[in-house]
């Protein structure tokens, strides 16, 4: 248990850190060069790592750079997007756009929740917020199903427009489940691996059926 | 905090006992702070020695501002560690295999023979959760191939609320009544056997959300609803003594179970035809509705219920 009793809290990094890997012991030098830098440095940096773990994510090869360094503002900017372009799907929009954007909101990150709870629980060795991070991450298919979906809806709502959109959401939807499993499995002993895809799988199944049955008025 | 002393503090550690994370936390806490607190000692005499002025005082209290704060973090995430510990009382019930879930699963439907021998109810709660979240996953999609679009915040908080609270309600109801009654079964065993119970009511509402005859439901509710609540019925029945007490207590359990499939096959539905009529008005009759956006799969769908519901109504 070294490891963990090393948790080191860094002040200039609000929602980015290292939590099972125990870093050294910071000098004062270090954390003054990193608060004296310019703010586009550390925007820049940020958005890097964001688009690295993009990208891990579309190309989901078995890396733990999405593990090592978690971060929650990918999941946030993606659980927006996903709530603002599902808005406007309901009769009365003047007084159903609230409770949606909060639904989608409620849904991704209590679903996400219950998933880490719940591979914790199974005995998973990942730790709370990197798994959040994954979920989060992985919902980035999702997003573009859902945005090729609006665009698809542009054009026209008959039953090609459906087939259509049924294809990409499905195809989307896989492909989220096998990016996260791929890299939440790992974390998992070997013989329980089934019972934590299965919780992931309803997460994005609910999701998915979400955008699948968007019907913008 | 007591620095300066090799021997762990019993009475200064957080109240959550029996993590040995927290063993570890304060050890190393007071290791490093023994560290610390020479190297202030000993860098404080070398500033002593030295005449710096304010920038020598602006360095020590730095020093002294930032060790504080990294101690007030340490002790803030041994007091997250110790929200752990209390995720650890739930882990002995999360503690099963694939195939001891796919078989507690097909058992949920076969009910059992030997009601003389009170029978054994396996204290797990993962299948009976994902078992809910599943069932919650099945209404909102029999929501939506209803389509009901328009109150679809409150559908999905009383989806969400609706089998939450059934499982918990009801299982910690009958759990009262089992007291009550004598019966040998602890909470978690309740809930465990209640969860598994929902399977039943998952399988029929999955498939009769798909294809809409009421005959078809009625079927389903009957032979598979009526499985599942005869393997709880019999399993309660074994560990009850008493003819009366084995009355109260599965009567009850079995016309709550039963009722509840009921409700959640037509309470759906009549939600939907509620919203419908509000929209298009009373005076068209409901087999001439035309949907207009929706797809034309479950349009037919709709169409077809729709007829079904004004037949037996």
């Amino acid at each position: 248990f070294a490891g963990l009793a090393d948790v080191s809290i860094s002040e200039d990094l609000p929602v980015e850190g290292e939590i099972t890997v125990p870093v050294g012991s910071h000098s004062p030098d270090e954390d003054y060069s990193t608060l004296d830098e310019p703010v586009r440095d550390t925007i820049m940096r940020d958005l890097k790592a964001v688009g690295k773990k993009f990208i891990h994510v579309m190309y989901p090869k078995k890396s733990s750079a999405l593990l090592r360094d978690w971060d929650l503002w990918g999941p946030l900017v993606l659980c927006v997007s996903l709530a603002l372009m599902l808005q406007g799907g309901s009769a009365d929009s003047k007084d159903d756009g609230g409770p949606q954007f909060a639904e989608v909101f409620v849904i991704i990150w209590f679903g996400a929740v219950v998933i880490t709870l719940n591979s914790k629980l199974l005995g998973g060795t990942i730790s709370f917020f990197q798994s959040l991070c994954v979920l989060g991450y992985c919902v980035l298919p999702l997003t573009v199903a859902m945005l090729v979906c609006r665009l698809v809806l542009l054009a026209g709502s008959g039953t090609v427009s459906f087939i259509i959109r049924l294809i990409v959401v499905v195809a989307m939807f896989g492909w989220s489940t096998l990016a996260s499993t791929a890299f939440l499995a790992d974390s998992q002993p070997p013989n329980r691996k089934a019972l934590v895809v299965y919780p992931i799988f309803l997460f994005y199944f609910v999701i998915s059926w979400m955008i699948l049955t968007f019907t913008p008025q | 905090q007591g620095g300066g002393s090799a021997v762990i503090d019993m009475e200064n550690m957080d109240d959550t006992s029996g993590s040995s994370f927290e063993d570890m936390g304060e050890m190393h806490q007071r290791m490093k702070e023994e560290e610390e607190a020479e190297g202030e000692a000993g860098a404080a005499e070398e500033e002593d020695g030295e005449f710096l002025g304010m920038k020598g005082l602006r360095g020590q209290l730095g020093r002294q501002v930032a060790d504080q704060m990294w101690q007030v973090g340490k002790r803030q995430a041994s007091r997250a560690f110790s929200l752990y510990a209390n995720i650890d009382i739930l882990r002995p019930y999360f503690d099963v295999e694939p195939v001891q879930v796919r078989a507690r699963l097909l058992e949920s439907m076969i009910p059992v023979k030997m009601i003389n021998f009170p029978q054994k109810i396996a204290g797990e709660l993962y299948g009976p959760l994902m078992l809910v979240f599943t069932l919650v996953a099945i209404l909102l999609h029999g929501m939506k191939t209803s389509d009901t679009i328009i109150r679809e915040g409150t559908l999905m908080g009383t989806a969400i609320g609706t089998c939450f609270g059934y499982w918990l309600g009801v299982s910690s109801f009958i759990y009262f009544l089992a007291y009550l009654c004598n019966a040998q079964i602890t909470m978690v065993q309740m809930l465990s056997l209640l969860g598994y119970g929902l399977f039943g009511h998952c399988i029929t509402l999955f498939v009769t959300y798909n294809i809409h005859f009421h005959s078809l439901f009625y079927i389903f509710w009957l032979g598979v609803g009526g499985l599942s609540t005869l393997r709880m019925v019999a399993v309660l029945v074994s560990r009850t003594v008493g003819h009366t007490q084995r009355l109260i207590l599965c009567g009850t359990l079995a016309a709550l179970h039963m009722l509840f499939l009921l409700y959640l096959h037509f309470a759906y539905h009549k939600v939907v035809e509620g919203i419908l009529d509000t929209l298009e008005g009373p005076n068209v009759p409901p087999f001439q509705r035309v949907a207009r956006d929706i797809p034309v799969v479950s349009s037919a769908v709709l169409n077809t219920t729709a007829k079904a519901v004004a037949l037996t109504l």
